[in-house]
């Protein structure tokens, strides 16, 4: 496996548009001879079919829910980020750029961030367009907030929904072209395999999940939406749906995956409350504008905290990091409750949160004016935990929330396989090791509305497709290996259902592979996920019958992906050895507890190449050179 | 800490869509208050498998009230006892130790039921597709800012535009009129000068479709809007009237 970013030559503001002047062009009568299968619809996949239907392509839509207004982007609250400079607070494309090249730690393609800073005005014009009620100023002009990781307002929202308008908008935009007969959709479906033919992806294998029957698709060429893999630790931030099987079944099939070890934790979530639960909700970061995180100075101090005096509370972050205080990044936020609650001083009846508390802000401002800013956050948090913020301080811990890493792709969003292309959350590009807060939406919309309907043009005509059809040997083949997979879950006569193995795959996950990591530890969890993986497959019970509706054998399916590419994590992060972003090795720290980049070692994104059953899979390099920004070590003290 | 709970279930059990269905007895212990009613059912599923059951089907997704995959009728109630809040959303500690919970699916003619409680609502879908959108391709926008919009009117817009497109409307409906939906659209789209241009277009288009996908007609009871999650008005239906008439009138065929 080669490795070509195909990145344009060329001054970096000049690439793009040099790049779509030398690309082939479709001509407008042939492109409906074209068939493209688009897998998710979230804001990745449904902003693509409603583009490349709007060109002319016969757009066909794959989706695991019943409708495509439901996938997980739906739930994105804080905003979206682009740089139109409407506060005239000094923002320009090239700020833009440099902020997501700083806050991915470095370790992103320069070439593509550029690009996204570039096309992400026109995200916001478009969804203004499509009738996305954004929030406005009473001039009727648009608003700003800002976010973190930059010191002006870009953020563009809808209340604490922009995902769910977001999605709205990409979905109206694709229903408009199922109307006029360019997409197709296909709900309850999930993609379960890629069909390779003369070695360009063809065709998709699904299941579909009201019948239980195996369906095969043939297309011209395949893009991936199908999100993130945060899942994999059984508690995160994601929908219950979200999940890493499509992306892991390209994997073996020859997509190289890239930097699987950069996760995000996000640091303001409301902690776990028994075993019984499914999923963490998370807590805009927004309150950290105003709420004082701490602990008790002693481990023992288990007083009620209203009862503890000033003088016996620990402010860890404001005593760690004078400067930021409260406001540090993500990464960094997490790290430090975690190690507060490993010292013994995390609150809770399990030990595992800390407060963030309202008090001095709600004698500050008043209570209407906190009111007026987080009532609806408060109110939810009522409801999940039954404990008032406005009373007692809140508890908060931190959770996963988003993956980095992913499928690779080229400059094009082409994978190692010719014709497989990815999008949105489920590639690696963009964000390096640690994501900007509002910068997901705009990357997925990026890619599906104003980058993939331009590549995908360029391959289509420059390449020759040999006949394909569902009745192929390759076709034929490839779904025999879904239904003899999906016989085989079934047959089990273990006795653990699949949420059992989940949970305990995750809480390897979560103590091994979470936010600070050790080799020895990653050896040891490498060690364990085996074991397990090995017991799923003797011990998995799954109810049902294979040819109905049956959620259970969607789930057993999941997790049996997860058990291989938890270890494909953990060796991706015993390899890096160095901290950085989201990823943190305890060996490597500054003195003062703070991640150590190695630039000179680790200044690459790690591709990993599957190598077949009980294989090591083959580590390739794609080296990350930096001719526009200057590599710095991040400081928040 | 609130002790933990027994609840006495009795859920909608059916196999298929062509398939009787009924109501099935279930006997939970040890439920904590602070689960959240689909968490108590997946334990329920966990406590089924391990019998050999099969488990209970049910569509959730994002469990936080905002994708609109999860709708159960509890207790009669479309979403249950809160006000405003998905079924996801419902916490145990809503109910009494002890309680018999009554579980069943949307109920209406144009939301078949696949299994258990999951139900078919790509009806909505196919009204969407009918007219729910500015008719915009990609490329096509000018700069956010050429059209400024009122507030107050995009503050009705995203009023109307917070629609999860869940179906309770229609399942607490007594003709099972998908009014408030299709209104919630046509009203959001309607209050942007964006989508005023198609906004007589868009209603006619929607409400033909409503009409042919089997949805009853609205007759103002009002109980869509007492059990939306996300308290979406009723005056979205005038509204919708409004464009319709106005359509109607100036179109006439
Ligand atoms: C709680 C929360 C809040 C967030 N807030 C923000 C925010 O404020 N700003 C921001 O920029 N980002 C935010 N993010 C991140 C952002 O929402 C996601 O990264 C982004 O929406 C992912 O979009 P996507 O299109 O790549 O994938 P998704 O929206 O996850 O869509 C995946 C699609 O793929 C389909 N699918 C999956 N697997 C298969 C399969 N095997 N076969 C067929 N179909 C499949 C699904 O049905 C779905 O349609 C947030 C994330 C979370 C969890
Ligand atoms: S599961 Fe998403 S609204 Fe209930």
């Amino acid at each position: 496996m080669k490795l070509d970013s195909k990145v344009p030559g060329g001054p970096i503001q000049e690439k793009w548009d040099r790049h779509r002047f030398e690309m082939k062009l479709v001509n407008p009568a042939n492109k409906r001879k074209y068939k493209i299968l688009v897998v998710g619809t979230g804001l990745a996949g449904a902003s693509a079919a409603a583009t490349l239907g709007g060109l002319g392509y016969d757009v066909h839509a794959f989706f695991i829910h019943d409708s495509p207004r439901r996938a997980h982007s739906i739930a994105a609250q804080g905003g979206i980020n682009a740089a139109k400079n409407y506060p005239n607070d000094g923002d320009s494309i090239w700020r833009l750029f440099y902020d997501t090249i700083k806050g991915g730690d470095y370790r992103a393609r320069e070439a593509n961030v550029y690009r996204l800073a570039q096309v992400a005005n026109n995200i916001i014009d478009q969804c203004v367009a499509q009738g996305v009620p954004f929030a406005r100023e009473y001039g009727g002009y648009l608003d700003n907030r800002s976010f973190g990781g930059a010191q002006v307002s870009r953020t563009f929202y809808a209340r604490g929904q922009t995902g769910q308008q977001l999605l709205l908008g990409a979905y109206s935009a694709m229903m408009q072209q199922v109307n006029a007969g360019n997409v197709k959709l296909y709900p309850r479906r999930e993609m379960l395999d890629l069909v390779i033919k003369n070695g360009q992806a063809r065709g998709i294998i699904c299941r579909n999940l009201v019948s239980g029957e195996i369906e095969s698709h043939a297309g011209h060429a395949v893009a991936l939406c199908t999100g993130g893999y945060g899942n994999l630790y059984y508690l995160s931030t994601n929908a219950m749906n979200s999940n890493a099987t499509a992306a892991w079944r390209c994997y073996k099939r020859g997509a190289a995956f890239a930097n699987p070890c950069f996760t995000q934790i996000h640091p303001t979530c409301i902690p776990v409350s028994g075993d019984h639960q499914s999923k963490l909700t998370l807590m805009s970061e927004s309150l950290r504008n105003d709420g004082r995180v701490w602990v008790p100075k002693r481990a023992d101090d288990k007083r009620p905290p209203n009862q503890i005096p000033e003088e016996d509370r620990d402010y860890y972050l404001e005593r760690r990091y004078p400067s930021f205080g409260n406001l540090v990044p993500r990464d960094v936020a997490s790290r430090a409750a975690k190690a507060v609650c490993d010292e013994g001083r995390g609150v809770g009846e399990a030990g595992l949160s800390v407060y963030l508390d309202f008090r001095d802000a709600i004698a500050r401002l008043g209570r209407k004016a906190i009111a007026d800013k987080y009532g609806n956050l408060f109110d939810m948090y009522l409801r999940i935990t039954d404990e008032n913020p406005y009373e007692v301080p809140m508890r908060i811990y931190p959770a996963v929330h988003y993956t980095m890493g992913g499928l690779w792709v080229d400059y094009n969003l082409m994978s190692t396989i010719p014709g497989l292309y990815v999008l949105g959350e489920a590639n690696f590009s963009d964000h390096g090791a640690n994501r900007l807060g509002a910068s997901a939406l705009m990357q997925g919309l990026a890619d599906g509305y104003f980058i993939l309907p331009y590549t995908i043009g360029d391959y289509l005509a420059g390449s020759t497709f040999p006949t394909a059809t569902v009745e192929d040997d390759e076709f034929k083949a490839t779904r025999q290996e879904v239904l003899d997979q999906t016989e085989r879950m079934i047959r089990n006569r273990g006795n653990k259902d699949p949420r059992t193995f989940h949970r305990e795959l995750g809480a390897i996950m979560w103590d091994y592979v979470g936010m600070a990591r050790n080799a020895q530890g990653l050896r040891e969890a490498i060690t364990k996920i085996r074991a397990l993986r090995e017991e799923y497959w003797q011990n998995l019970k799954v109810p049902g019958r294979p040819d109905s509706f049956n959620k259970y054998l969607e789930y057993a399916g999941r997790i049996g992906d997860y058990m291989e590419l938890g270890e494909l994590v953990a060796m991706d992060a015993l390899q890096r050895e160095e901290s950085c972003g989201g990823h943190f090795r305890e060996e490597y720290q500054t003195e003062e507890g703070e991640a150590l980049r190695n630039d000179e070692r680790f200044a690459f994104a790690a591709a990993w190449e599957y190598k077949g059953p009980n294989q090591k899979p083959e580590l390739h390099r794609e080296d990350l050179t930096f001719e526009s920004v200057e590599l710095k070590q991040r400081s928040y003290k | 800490m609130a002790k933990n709970m027994t609840v006495y279930l009795k859920i909608w059990r059916q196999p298929g869509p062509d398939q009787p269905g009924r109501m099935v007895d279930y006997t939970l212990q040890d439920v904590s208050p602070d689960m959240s009613f689909l968490e108590m059912l997946d334990v329920l599923n966990t406590q089924l498998i391990a019998r050999g059951d099969e488990p209970v089907e049910f569509d959730s997704d994002c469990r936080e009230g905002i994708c609109g995959s999860c709708g159960m009728v509890i207790n009669g109630i479309a979403h249950g006892p809160l006000k405003g809040v998905a079924t996801c959303q419902l916490h145990m500690r809503s109910f009494d130790d002890g309680a018999t919970i009554v579980i069943e699916p949307w109920r209406a003619r144009s939301f078949p039921v696949i299994k258990d409680l999951v139900v078919d609502r790509s009806a909505f879908d196919r009204i969407i597709i009918s007219g729910g959108y500015v008719t915009v391709k990609t490329g096509q926008a000018p700069d956010a800012h050429a059209i400024p919009v009122p507030r107050p009117d995009q503050e009705k817009a995203m009023d109307a535009a917070a629609c999860i497109g869940c179906g309770a409307c229609v399942a607490a409906c007594p003709n099972a009129s998908a009014a408030l939906f299709t209104a919630a659209k046509i009203s959001h789209l309607a209050y942007l000068p964006q989508g005023r241009v198609e906004a007589r277009e868009r209603a006619l288009a929607m409400v033909r479709q409503m009409d042919a996908e089997g949805f009853g007609n609205c007759s103002n009871h009002g109980e869509c809007e007492a059990v939306c999650p996300k308290e979406i008005s009723i005056s979205t239906i005038a509204k919708m009237r409004r464009e319709y008439l106005k359509a109607v009138v100036l179109n006439p065929e």
